[in-house]
This record gives structure tokens, C-alpha cells and sequence, in this order.
């Protein structure tokens, strides 16, 4: 029994001892110091009222009057925590019994940090099922680019040509084709086409543009069935997300004079107007190569544009209204040619181009409030162009007025993987066009349904299939079909392919205006179809593209590579191999067109970008003279940009140099061998290169000046214009053109915006 | 008769309770951090039956849907997002699928959400 009780006693001081010494050890050691803080004059004095306690408790003593505590061991965190308002909160490994002064630190409002990543202005993306290049405003102020036919310059997807030596209207080409086989669009309408192909592209103003998307290829079905080498689609500024004021002056040496402003109001959160006006002025009378001819046409042309913009995005409505006038005046020829006395006679050769157009186009648009991936758009647009001129002794006038209207609607199949469009467009192209003495009037009209299905696997597989199927008043009914896919083949590649078709009716004294400049005679070779007599062009459209983004020494590398196929079914070839004639018919045999695309991209140090790119076109045409290669075409070209700005400082300022250069192989020139041999040219133009550069100044975020210079190593052609000294003769031929005819320019600019 | 017509009022009213919403909007709070979660969720969510839209909002860490009620119910979505790692009031995920997060992920650690959500792993 004694035995028991005193086992029942060890029992009881075992558990004391167990529980109690635990107990006992931390009582016993107690924390003390003395918390302090920085009184704003360097010296420390003594806080009360802070707040001390182990981490991971929430029993905790505050500092008396003299800022001193004393606080009970915890061994199981050892950390202690300060905390007062205020002051940051420290936390002390405690590692002895006083541990003295603590000293709290004043909380600093630490302005947000954001890390910003740059987007490049040329964007290639990995995702979209497209070959789409991005290109925004900024990549537009890289060069002078007064309007859109000369945006292109610092971008490799686009060629620009000049269509001949008197007229000097830039054209440009993808995939090797012409501008006729691609489909402009300015925020999804068709744009330029049928009469303004040749000048339409000086008839948008560079600074208004927002952003430009390239898709190479076959592209969408959803803008109609003319698309056949790639579509270029224009996003002009908006005026409630553009800036408030925009003004834009520039000149050059050869006295051209650009003037440029946009003009924003919101009326409302909801409702915005912009009015956006443009002018320039070409008056120097240059003729550096002494061929008595205009190395550069003096030229007149205002631009205005008023638009509206809706858009309420709780109801999900936005709105757009656009009205754009211009008249544009071209006068080019014999430096002694005088419009009043000389026009149509023999005095001297002269031209002049004057054209008006009027746009009015609208959008609606509407996404369900209850289901945002349910919209219904419908577009329509309305424009009239007029363009009155001669060529020496030729005259051409010809009168468009086009209708357009489009209704498209977007949903799902199912969930967002399957996306769907469908839609119906109308268009109807009146036109009125004089050649000399014929007259040529046609009315075309389509009305055609598409159908657009998407599928994205949400990790690596998307594709688009479309078909749109069309009544054309003269090509007759057809089937467009346009397949695009994309596979991502490892982190940061992909993989596209794209197939697709595309009808055309050719408008051959539009595209081709240049040929009045010469004594050719024109000879179209009918074959009973619709449109001149000829049937309409058909092509099918292969390509693959690959894509590898890479960082390489931390820094964006993308490689990129595509390649891209054309077969015509059918085409009008404009054959100029006869120095006499031009002519035109429908391909018997062969005709395609192959470009082979590399591009690397590297920033090399912090904001010095460079970019490279190698292109080669294998284009064949059977002309009833034979198969031969395309003419004014070179095989290789090289393109090269190197970009560098300095960081920009706190109010926006910084500098900016850009440095261009385009380089193109040998050119097989159009047979002139008919001619005598004072009028022949080589068969070959030579290898030339071209160089553009810029430097910008930004002072501020509203005012930045620039100054830059184009073709700067002053390439032009030796002989551009043949026979010149006989503008009325047999020999007389300004299409052969393969380099500038204007040497190096320079230029300055400002540019302001609020 | 009567019966007849009791049995007649509760067909109605069965129906009356099953007739479902084609485009049901819903929304509920789902746990994550980043974009990698944002597609990690939404991905799962898309591809239950019946789902026909997502959208996970960061900040707010909601994420709306619009479903087929007839197809799928919330805890349908609840548990495919459970599946692949994240958690939401009525389904949690397994701890193995959760530590195989990358650390920019893993939202039950307070911490995370300051780590680089860059597309380092």
C-alpha cells in the first residue's frame, strides 16, 4: 500500500517535473530591450506603445514611457516581433536576454515598381492561326512616311516599287505579286481597289493610321474573294482613344511640304468626333538627271476626314461613322511643260493626274451583353472616285462608284474552342472609264454568303476553315475556299500552314496606268470573257511559315521562316517584252509565283534592335513569247533595320536613330531588243542598294523634331526614261524603271500632340 | 380524378423545376495566383461538357462562366478544377496535385503570390 502511494508520489513529481520545468525554464528567462525610433533629426529617442510579440502568438506586451519591454521566453519561434503604426515591422531572432536597442524603421511609401516589357511596333505573332504581321505607329515614325504607300519602308513582309519614271507612284507587292492581287482593307472594308490601285495608297495619310495588319497568304474569307497573295488591313486612330491634338509639319529638300493634324472631342463617355486634316504641297522642280524630264511630280492634295465613334460597352453597342474627302492633283512631264498652253499638243510631254474621292462608310456593332462571345457587326460603305488625266497624248479618266455592305455574325458551337462567323456581302462597282477615244462602262455586282469555322485545342492546335461562296453578275457563281492552321511544335514555336483561293476580274487600265507614259500601243487580246474581253484571274494560294521565339543571352531572339506558293489557274498577263505594245490576254500555260522569306530578329543590347531579313522569288510566266521570269523582279533582296533609342527620361525625352537598308539583286529588264540600239537597255538591271536613316529628338511627351535622310548613297537609274529626247516618238518608254529616279532627300519634321 | 390531377400539378411542376437554363451564368471564387493559373483554370473549366465560356479574373480571383445547366452543374467545373489544381469552396485539390504546381502557383502559401510569375518554371 506505502509502496503504491509512493509510486502514486513519483507519479505525481515525474508529471510535475515533465509539465512544471518546461514551464519553469521559460519564466524564468526573461527578454528585455528598449525600443527606439529616429525622431526625423538623426537622433534615436525612446517609443512607447509598440506592439512585441513572438511570431506566430498573438499575446503580446506594448513599451512603456522609456520605450522599454520585457517579454517571456519562447524557444519555440525565438523570433520577435516590433510593430508600431507607421514603422515597419521588424522581426529580431532573439539570441540573448537583452538585446538592447531596437531601432524601427519609418514605413516608405513605396511607389508601385512596374515592370514594363516593351512591345515591339513590328509584331510577329506565335499564336495567331494567321501569318500576321503587326505593324504600329510607332514603327511609322521610324521613317518619313507621309501616307501609307510609304509606311512600308522599314518592313521586310512588303516590297515597294516605283511603277514607272514619270508618275512616281509607289506600289507595292507581297509574295512577288503585284498590289492588284492583294486585298487592301481600312478596318475590314475593302479599301483600295478598281480605280485607286495605282494612286490609293497616297490617299491615306501616315499619321492617322493606328496600326497595319499583314497577313501573308490567303488570309480571311470574311472581306471577300480578291484576296489572292495576302491582305493588308489599315486601323486608322479613333477618336476616343486618340490624343487630343495632333499636329505634324514636314519638308524635305526637294520642297515638298506635309502638313498634318487630328483633332479629337468626346462629346460623352459614349460619344467621340474626330476631325483629321491633311495637305501637302510638291513644288520643286527638280531634274537632276537632265533628261528634261520631272525627277519627282509636283503634286497638291488635301485630305479631310471626319469620323464618330459610339460605343457603350455595358450595352455592348460601338459605332463608328467615317466621311473622307480628298482631292489630289498630280502635274508631272517636261520640266517646260505648262498645263494651260501645252496640254494634249506636241509643245512638250506633260501630265497631270487629278483625282477626287469621297468615302462614307459606318459600322455597327453589337456584342450580347448575356453572351460575350455572341456579336453581329454590319458594315456599309459608299464611295465615289473620279479621276480625270492624261499621259502626253493619251487620256484616261476613269469614274468609280462602289457600294459595299457587309453583315456578319459570331458565335460559339458548343464553348469557346469552336468559334463561328457567318455572313452575307453585297457590293456593286459602277464604271465609267474613258482610254483616248473608247469608252468603257461596266457595272459589277457580287453578292456572295461565307462561312468561317474555328478550332483551338487550348495547348497547341488551332485552325480556321472557311468557304465563302459567291454570285458575281459577270465571273458567275464559285466557291472560295481558305484553310489556315497552326501547331505549336515546342515552347515558343509554330508551325502554320495555309492554303487558299481567289478570284479576280482584272482591271487592266487601272493597274497598269503606267503604260501610258510610253508609246506602247495597247493590245488586248480577247478571249470572250466578261471584263475587257478577258476572263477573270484565278489563283490558289500554299504556304508555311515557322516561328521560333528564344531568349539568347537574355535577350528576344525570333527566327522566323515561310514559304509561299502561287498557281494561277488563270491570269491576265500584261505582257511588256514588245518594246511597240503592251499587251494583255489570258495565261495559256504556267504561271506561278514562289517566295522564300527568312527573318531574324535580335535586340543586341538594351534597345538596339536589329532585324535581317533574306528573300528570294522564283516568279515564271508563260508569255506567248515563251516562259520567262518575271520582269522587274529580283531574285534575292536583302533588308536590314537597325533601331536604337535611349531610355527615356523622366519627362519623355529621348533620342531615336533608325537606319535602313534595302538591297536587291539583278532585275531582268523587258525585252527592248526590237529597238535600235541606241533605244535598248541591258537585260539586266545591276544589284543596288538602297539606304534610309532617322534621327528623332523627343523633348518632351508632346514635342519631338526629326530629321532623316532617304536613299541616302544617292542610287538612282542611269537612263530612266527611253527616249527621252523624243517624247512623242516611236521610242518613248518610261515603264522600264528598276531603281529611283530621285537621288538622295532629306528631310525634317516636327511632330506635337496633347 | 383527383388524383389524375395532383399527379398532372406535380408533372408541371417538375418540369417548371427542370426546365434549365441553356446559358446559366455563374460565377464563384476559384484560388490561384497568375496567368499560368488563369489558363490552367479556364482550360479545365472549358472542357467540362456544357460549358460554354470562362473567364477567371486575376485581382478577384472570380471566375465567371456561362454553362448549359442541362449538360453540367457548378460542382461538375468545381471538381475538373480540382483536378488539375486549384481549390474552390465545395473541391479541394489533393495535396499531389498541388505540390506538382510550379511555385508561382502554389496560392495556399501567402507568399507566392509575390514570386515571379514570369514564364520561368
Amino acid at each position: 500500500m506505502q509502496l503504491l502511494l509512493k509510486f502514486q508520489f513519483i507519479k505525481v513529481i515525474l508529471f510535475a517535473l515533465v509539465f512544471l520545468v518546461p514551464l519553469i525554464t521559460t519564466s524564468q528567462i526573461t527578454i528585455s530591450g528598449t525600443v527606439v525610433v529616429n525622431n526625423g533629426k538623426g537622433i534615436a529617442i525612446a517609443q512607447a506603445g509598440v506592439h512585441v510579440y513572438w511570431l506566430d502568438s498573438t499575446a503580446n506586451i506594448l513599451t512603456n514611457t522609456e520605450g522599454n519591454f520585457q517579454i517571456p521566453y519562447n524557444n519555440k519561434t525565438k523570433k520577435l516581433v516590433f510593430s508600431y503604426p507607421g514603422y515597419q515591422i521588424d522581426t529580431l531572432e532573439v539570441n540573448r536576454p537583452n538585446i538592447g536597442k531596437i531601432l524601427l524603421q519609418k514605413e516608405i511609401d513605396l511607389e508601385e515598381v512596374i515592370v514594363k516589357n516593351k512591345i515591339k511596333p513590328l509584331q510577329k505573332s506565335l499564336f495567331d492561326v494567321q501569318n500576321v504581321v503587326t505593324v504600329d505607329s510607332r514603327e511609322m515614325l521610324k521613317a518619313a512616311c507621309c501616307n501609307l504607300s510609304e509606311s512600308f519602308e522599314t518592313n521586310p513582309t512588303v516590297d515597294v516599287n516605283i511603277s514607272d519614271a514619270v508618275t512616281g507612284a509607289k506600289q507595292i507587292q507581297m509574295l512577288g505579286l503585284n498590289s492588284p492581287y492583294l486585298l487592301f482593307t481600312q478596318e475590314n472594308i475593302p479599301s483600295i481597289r478598281g480605280a485607286s490601285q495605282i494612286y490609293g495608297l497616297s490617299f491615306i495619310p501616315g499619321s492617322w493610321i493606328e496600326s497595319i495588319q499583314i497577313t501573308k497568304g490567303s488570309g480571311g474569307v470574311q472581306n471577300g474573294y480578291e484576296s489572292i497573295s495576302g491582305q493588308i488591313n489599315t486601323e486608322l486612330v479613333k477618336p476616343l482613344t486618340d490624343k487630343l491634338l495632333f499636329l505634324n509639319v514636314y519638308s524635305n529638300n526637294y520642297e515638298r511640304y506635309e502638313f498634318n493634324s487630328r483633332f479629337n472631342k468626346k462629346i460623352s463617355e459614349n460619344l467621340g468626333t474626330g476631325i483629321y486634316v491633311h495637305g501637302n504641297l510638291r513644288n520643286g522642280i527638280i531634274d537632276n538627271n537632265n533628261d528634261s524630264f520631272l525627277d519627282t511630280p509636283l503634286a497638291e492634295q488635301i485630305n479631310l476626314m471626319n469620323r464618330w465613334q459610339y460605343m457603350d460597352s455595358e450595352k455592348g453597342w460601338v459605332s463608328f461613322l467615317t466621311l473622307h474627302y480628298l482631292t489630289d492633283k498630280k502635274n508631272t512631264g517636261q520640266v517646260n511643260f505648262v498645263p494651260q498652253r501645252d496640254k494634249l499638243t506636241t509643245n512638250n510631254w506633260g501630265s497631270e493626274v487629278l483625282s477626287h474621292r469621297l468615302d462614307i462608310s459606318s459600322k455597327v456593332g453589337y456584342v450580347f451583353p448575356d453572351l460575350p462571345y455572341q456579336s453581329i457587326g454590319f458594315q456599309t460603305s459608299y464611295n465615289i472616285h473620279d479621276q480625270n488625266s492624261y499621259y502626253g497624248l493619251n487620256q484616261y479618266n476613269i469614274k468609280q462608284n462602289s457600294f459595299y455592305t457587309n453583315l456578319i455574325f459570331n458565335s460559339i458551337i458548343n464553348n469557346t474552342q469552336n468559334k463561328i462567323k457567318a455572313g452575307i456581302n453585297y457590293s456593286n462597282d459602277f464604271y465609267d472609264e474613258q482610254v483616248n477615244d473608247q469608252l468603257l462602262r461596266r457595272n459589277d455586282n457580287t453578292i456572295g454568303s461565307f462561312f468561317e469555322y474555328s478550332y483551338d485545342n487550348l495547348e497547341n492546335l488551332s485552325l480556321v476553315a472557311g468557304i465563302r461562296m459567291d454570285h458575281h453578275n459577270k465571273l458567275g457563281n464559285f466557291l472560295t475556299p481558305r484553310f489556315h492552321i497552326r501547331y505549336a511544335l515546342w515552347d515558343k514555336a509554330s508551325l502554320r500552314g495555309s492554303f487558299g483561293k481567289g478570284v479576280k476580274g482584272a482591271n487592266i487600265f487601272a493597274e497598269n496606268q503606267q503604260l501610258f507614259a510610253s508609246s506602247r500601243s495597247v493590245e488586248i487580246i480577247e478571249n470572250l470573257g466578261k471584263i475587257y474581253g478577258l476572263n477573270p484571274e484565278i489563283a490558289w494560294n500554299f504556304g508555311v511559315s515557322f516561328i521560333q521565339k528564344l531568349y539568347l543571352w537574355n535577350r528576344v531572339l525570333d527566327f522566323s521562316a515561310d514559304y509561299y506558293s502561287t498557281q494561277f489557274v488563270d491570269q491576265v498577263i500584261v505582257d511588256w517584252e514588245n518594246p511597240r505594245n503592251v499587251s494583255f490576254y489570258n495565261l495559256d500555260g504556267k504561271s506561278y509565283a514562289n517566295s522564300l522569306q527568312i527573318d531574324l530578329n535580335y535586340e543586341i543590347v538594351q534597345n538596339l534592335d536589329l532585324r535581317t531579313t533574306y528573300k528570294y522569288y522564283d516568279i515564271m510566266v508563260d508569255f506567248q513569247s515563251g516562259s520567262l521570269t518575271k520582269p522587274l523582279q529580283p531574285k534575292h533582296r536583302f533588308f536590314s533595320n537597325l533601331s536604337y533609342e535611349t531610355l527615356p527620361k523622366f519627362n519623355g525625352s529621348q533620342w531615336r536613330f533608325d537606319y535602313t537598308l534595302h538591297w536587291q539583286g539583278k532585275q531582268r529588264l523587258p525585252s527592248t531588243s526590237a529597238n535600235p540600239n541606241a533605244y535598248q537597255m541591258e537585260s539586266h538591271s545591276p544589284s543596288y542598294g538602297l539606304m534610309n536613316a532617322q534621327i528623332t529628338r523627343v523633348f518632351s511627351k508632346k514635342f519631338e523634331t526629326y530629321i532623316g535622310g532617304e536613299n541616302i548613297a544617292n542610287y538612282t537609274q542611269n537612263r530612266a526614261i527611253l527616249g527621252y529626247n523624243e517624247p512623242f516618238g516611236t521610242y518613248f518608254d518610261s515603264t522600264i524603271l528598276y531603281a529611283p529616279v530621285l537621288g538622295k532627300t532629306y528631310y525634317v519634321g516636327l511632330r506635337y500632340k496633347l | 380524378m383527383k388524383k389524375l390531377i395532383i399527379c398532372f400539378i406535380l408533372v408541371i411542376a417538375s418540369v417548371n423545376t427542370y426546365a434549365q437554363n441553356k446559358n446559366k451564368k455563374v460565377s464563384f471564387e476559384v484560388k490561384g495566383n497568375c496567368a499560368m493559373c488563369k489558363a490552367r483554370i479556364e482550360k479545365a473549366s472549358l472542357k467540362v461538357k456544357g460549358v460554354k465560356y470562362v473567364n477567371w479574373d486575376i485581382p478577384s480571383k472570380h471566375l465567371k462562366l456561362i454553362l448549359d445547366e442541362n449538360k453540367c452543374t457548378t460542382l461538375d467545373i468545381k471538381k475538373a478544377i480540382a483536378l488539375v489544381g486549384h481549390d474552390t469552396d465545395s473541391a479541394k485539390t489533393d495535396d499531389k496535385t498541388y505540390n506538382d504546381l510550379p511555385p508561382c502557383c502554389k496560392f495556399r502559401d501567402p507568399a507566392s503570390i509575390h514570386l515571379d510569375h514570369g514564364t520561368k518554371p
